[in-house]
C-alpha cells in the first residue's frame, strides 16, 4: 500500500529550490500582468501566472484540506472498494478517473463567460478565473466529491436533505432543476447565435447527427464494444464534414442550410425531444464520444498553439466598462457582475452535481480526492484562461462589432462600425467584412454569444501554428464545431436529466410517471423540459435587448447559486463533524459567492438603472408602451411587449433564485448553531470505517493489477 | 521511454476511458465470482451497458 507523504520528512534541497522557482516565476509573471501598462503584453505571461499559482494551490493548499480539513484516510474503504458491484461501484485508476471526471465537468461554460468577461479588460477576467479556482471553485469540488464519498456517492440534493433538513433539500432540488433549464437555454442560445445565417457551419453541425447514428449502429451491430475504433471513424467523418460545408456553402444548396434563429430554435427544441426519448445508444453515447475526443484533442492544441505563438493581447487591462457598468455586451460593473459572468472556469456550482455523482462511487483511495476533485477544477480553469486569451488577442473594434447585441450595431458592417465608433473603439467597415471574409462567413456583425468569437480567435491562434491564413476559415468553422458538439451533448444529457428529476417528483403524485419504462410518461416529462428551456430559447433569440445580454447574468447567478448551495453542505457538514475550526476553508468561498449573487440578484431586481434591474427595464418599456411609443433598441410596438414580458420574467426568476439561496443558507446556519451548541457530537451520517485491502502501486500505469474485489452478488453488466 | 511504450500506455490509458476494457475485466470478475459458468457474448454484454445509460443518465457540465 502507498500512502504518499504520511510521514513527515524534511522536504529535500531539490524540492526547495523547484518550488522556490516556481513561486518566483509566478509571481514575476503576476507582477508584469498586472502593474506593466501602455504597451501590449503577451498571452505567454497568463499561463505562467496560471500555470505557477495552480501547482502551489495544488501543491500546498489542495494538501493542507485534504491533510489537516477533510483528514483523507487511506486506510479506510471508499465505496468503490466496499460496494464494489462492477457496475456503479467500481474502484478505477485515478488517473483514468481524472480524466472521466474532467469530462464530465467542462463544457462550453468555460468557453464562453471569459470571452464576455473580455470587455471588462484582461485583468479582471484572469484573476477571478486564477484565484477563485484555487480558493474557491477546486475547493468546493474537493470537498464535496469528498462528502459525497463518505457517504457511499449520495447526491446533493440528497446530502443537502440529510444534513440540512427537508426544506434545505427541497430548495436544493428546486435550485438544481430551475438551473437546469436557464443552463440548457443559454448553451441553445450560444449555438443558435453561432449557427444563424451559416450555411458552412448549420451544415457541418447537421452532419454531426448522421455521424453519430452511424456510430451507434457500428457499435450496436457491427463492432460491440470498440470504442476508440468507432470514434477515430467519427472523427475522421466530423473534418470530413467541416470541409464539406465549405463545400456547401459554396455550392446552390447553401440555401438550404441558411437558417433564421427562429428556425434553428424550433431544429433545436425538435432534436433535444428526440435525442431525450430515443434509446441512448442511438444518439447520445456515440455523441458522447465524439464531443470527449474533440474536447480533449482541441483543448491539447490550443494549448499548443497559445504555447508556440505566445500571441499579444490587445485589450486593455482593465477597460472603462468595468468602472462604468455601461458594457454592450453585458450591463453592470465589475462588482459583481465580473465574477457572475465567469463561472465555470473559476467555481461553478454545477460541478457539485457532477462530484456527487459517478465519480465517488469509483474512488480508489481517500487521498485522490485532491488529484480528481482539485486537479480537474484546475485543468477547467486552465481552458477558461485559453479562452480568455482567445478573445482578448482579437481587436477591440472587431470584439464589440461580434459582441454588442444586434439593436445596437444594425445589420450592416456599415452600422456596426460607427455603433462601435460610439462605444469608443474602431474598426472600419472594410476591415470587418475582411474579418468575415477571412473565416468563409457572409458577416460577423452581433455574433453574440462568444462562441463566434472564440473561434475568431482560435482561428488566429491555430492558424498561425497549422497551415497559415489559408486555414483560417477551416479552423474557425472546427472551433464552432467543437462548441457546438459539446453543448449539443450537454443538451442531451441536461434533457434526460432533467426528465428524470421531474419523474422522480412527480412520481410521488401519480406512481405510473416515476416509471422509468413507461413510453408515454417518458414523452410528456420530456416534453415539458424541452418546452421549458424551449421557451426561455425563444425568448433569448427574439429578445430585442440581445438574449446574450439579458439571459447570461442569470445563467451566472444561477450557477453561482448552485455553488452556494454545495458549499453550504461543506460548511454545513464540517461543522457537524467537529471541524468547526477549519469550516473557514468552504465558508470563506461561501460568504464571497453569497455576497456576489446576492448583490447581483438585488442589482437585477432592484437597481434603478434599465440597463441593470429587470423591473426598472421593465417599467420604462410598460410606460412607453401605455403611451404608444416605441424605444430604441425595439422597432415596433410588438418588440414592446415582448420586451416588457421578458424582462418581468427574468426579474421574478432573479428574485426566486435569491429567494433559494438565502432559505438554504439561514436553514444551514440554524443547524449549525444547534450542532455547535449541542453538548454532545451529532451522529455522524457518514458510512462507518471499513479497513481497507486495496493496494494501489503509486507509480503503477499499465502494470497496475487490476484488483480482484470481493465477488459480488450480482456481476451482471 | 520507448515508443512501444508510450504507445502501449496511450492504448491502456484509451481503452480504460472509454469503456472498451470493461469486457475484459467483466470476464475476469465472472471468472473469479463464478468459475466454469457460461460468461455474457460481448455484443450481450455491451449490450448492457450501453443500456443502462437509459435509466441512469450522467449529466454533463456545461
Amino acid at each position: 500500500m502507498t500512502i504518499p507523504d504520511t510521514t513527515r520528512t524534511r522536504p529535500s534541497w531539490r524540492s526547495i529550490l523547484v518550488w522556490t522557482a516556481i513561486s518566483i516565476a509566478g509571481a514575476v509573471a503576476w507582477g508584469i500582468i498586472a502593474l506593466v501598462r501602455g504597451e501590449e503584453i503577451s498571452a505567454f505571461w497568463l499561463v505562467v501566472a496560471a500555470l505557477g499559482t495552480y501547482a502551489i494551490g495544488y501543491r500546498f493548499y489542495a494538501r493542507f484540506i485534504a491533510r489537516r480539513v477533510l483528514q483523507v484516510d487511506d486506510t479506510r474503504a471508499t465505496p468503490a472498494e466496499r460496494l464494489d458491484d462492477g457496475v456503479d461501484y467500481q474502484p478505477t485508476d485515478r488517473r483514468v478517473l481524472l480524466g472521466h471526471h474532467f469530462a464530465a465537468i467542462a463544457g462550453a461554460g468555460p468557453l464562453v463567460g471569459p470571452v464576455l468577461a473580455a470587455q471588462m479588460g484582461y485583468l479582471p477576467g484572469t484573476m477571478w478565473i486564477i484565484i477563485g479556482v484555487v480558493f474557491a471553485g477546486a475547493v468546493q469540488d474537493m470537498v464535496v466529491l469528498f462528502i459525497s464519498m463518505r457517504r457511499n456517492g449520495r447526491s446533493l440534493g440528497q446530502l443537502a436533505r440529510d444534513e440540512i433538513g427537508p426544506i434545505g433539500g427541497v430548495a436544493a432540488l428546486v435550485g438544481v432543476f430551475s438551473i437546469m433549464i436557464i443552463l440548457l437555454a443559454v448553451l441553445a442560445l450560444v449555438v443558435v447565435n453561432a449557427l444563424a445565417e451559416s450555411p458552412w457551419g448549420t451544415f457541418s453541425i447537421a452532419m454531426t447527427i448522421p455521424i453519430a447514428l452511424l456510430m451507434g449502429f457500428y457499435l450496436r451491430t457491427l463492432r460491440p464494444g470498440r470504442v476508440i475504433e468507432t470514434s477515430l471513424i467519427g472523427v475522421a467523418l466530423l473534418i470530413l464534414a467541416i470541409v464539406a460545408g465549405g463545400w456547401v456553402q459554396a455550392s446552390s444548396w447553401a440555401d438550404a442550410f441558411t437558417l433564421s434563429p427562429q428556425t434553428l430554435v424550433f431544429c433545436l427544441v425538435a432534436y433535444g425531444f428526440v435525442a431525450a426519448v430515443l434509446p441512448v445508444w442511438m444518439l447520445l453515447a456515440p455523441r458522447d464520444y465524439l464531443s470527449t475526443f474533440m474536447k480533449i484533442g482541441t483543448i491539447g492544441l490550443l494549448a499548443i498553439g497559445v504555447l508556440i505563438v505566445a500571441p499579444t493581447l490587445q485589450t486593455e487591462a482593465v477597460t472603462q466598462f468595468a468602472l462604468d457598468g455601461t458594457g454592450p455586451v453585458f450591463a453592470g460593473s465589475l462588482f459583481p457582475f465580473v465574477f457572475i459572468t465567469i463561472a465555470c472556469g473559476a467555481l461553478s456550482g454545477f460541478h457539485a452535481l457532477i462530484a456527487s455523482g459517478t465519480t465517488p462511487k469509483m474512488i480508489q483511495k481517500e487521498s485522490q480526492v485532491r488529484m480528481i476533485g482539485y486537479g480537474a477544477m484546475l485543468m477547467e480553469s486552465f481552458v477558461a484562461i485559453m479562452a480568455l486569451i482567445a478573445a482578448c488577442i482579437l481587436d477591440p473594434g472587431l470584439y464589440y462589432a461580434m459582441n454588442a447585441p444586434a439593436g445596437v450595431l444594425g445589420t450592416t458592417v456599415e452600422s456596426a462600425s460607427t455603433a462601435v465608433a460610439n462605444l469608443g473603439f474602431t474598426i472600419s467597415p472594410q476591415d470587418l467584412q475582411a474579418a468575415a471574409d477571412a473565416v468563409g462567413e457572409e458577416s460577423l456583425v452581433a455574433r453574440t454569444g462568444g462562441a463566434p468569437t472564440l473561434a475568431v480567435g482560435m482561428s488566429e491562434i491555430l492558424s498561425s501554428v497549422f497551415g497559415g491564413d489559408g486555414l483560417k476559415a477551416f479552423w474557425y468553422h472546427f472551433a464552432i464545431m467543437f462548441e457546438a458538439l459539446f453543448i449539443l451533448t450537454t443538451v442531451d444529457a441536461g434533457t434526460r436529466v432533467g426528465r428524470f428529476m421531474l419523474q422522480d417528483t412527480l412520481g410521488n403524485v401519480w406512481k405510473p410517471l416515476g416509471r422509468v419504462g413507461w413510453k408515454p410518461g417518458i414523452w410528456a416529462t420530456s416534453a415539458i423540459v424541452v418546452a421549458a428551456w424551449g421557451y426561455f430559447l425563444y425568448a433569448g433569440v427574439n429578445d430585442p435587448l440581445g438574449g446574450i445580454n439579458q439571459l447570461f447574468p442569470l445563467f451566472g447567478i444561477a450557477n453561482q447559486l448552485l455553488a452556494a448551495i454545495a458549499l453550504t453542505v461543506a460548511t454545513t457538514v464540517l461543522v457537524k463533524t467537529g471541524r468547526l475550526r477549519w469550516a473557514w476553508v468552504t465558508a470563506a468561498p461561501l460568504a464571497w459567492t453569497a455576497v456576489v449573487t446576492l448583490t447581483a440578484s438585488w442589482q437585477k431586481v432592484f437597481s434603478d438603472d434599465p440597463r441593470i434591474g429587470f423591473f426598472a427595464q421593465r417599467e420604462r418599456y410598460a410606460d412607453a408602451l401605455a403611451n404608444g411609443e416605441v424605444l430604441a433598441p425595439a422597432k415596433d410596438l410588438d418588440q414592446m411587449r415582448t420586451v416588457v414580458v421578458n424582462s418581468t420574467v427574468d426579474g421574478v426568476l432573479a428574485a426566486f433564485f435569491a429567494l433559494l439561496v438565502v432559505i438554504v443558507i439561514l436553514n444551514a446556519a440554524w443547524v449549525c448553531w444547534r450542532a455547535v451548541r449541542a453538548p454532545e457530537p451529532l451522529p455522524t451520517t457518514e458510512a462507518p470505517y471499513v479497513e481497507s485491502k486495496l493496494l494501489v502501486s503509486a507509480g503503477a500505469a499499465r502494470s497496475a493489477p487490476e484488483p480482484a474485489g470481493p465477488p459480488a452478488p450480482d456481476d451482471r453488466p | 521511454m520507448t515508443p512501444r511504450r508510450l504507445f502501449g500506455l496511450v492504448r491502456w490509458y484509451l481503452r480504460e476511458l472509454t469503456g472498451e476494457a470493461a469486457y475484459d475485466r467483466y470476464l475476469e470478475r465472472h471468472r473469479l465470482a463464478h468459475p466454469g459458468s457460461p460468461v455474457l457474448p460481448r455484443r450481450e454484454f455491451e449490450r448492457r451497458r450501453t443500456d443502462r445509460g437509459d435509466a441512469h443518465p450522467g449529466a454533463r457540465c456545461c
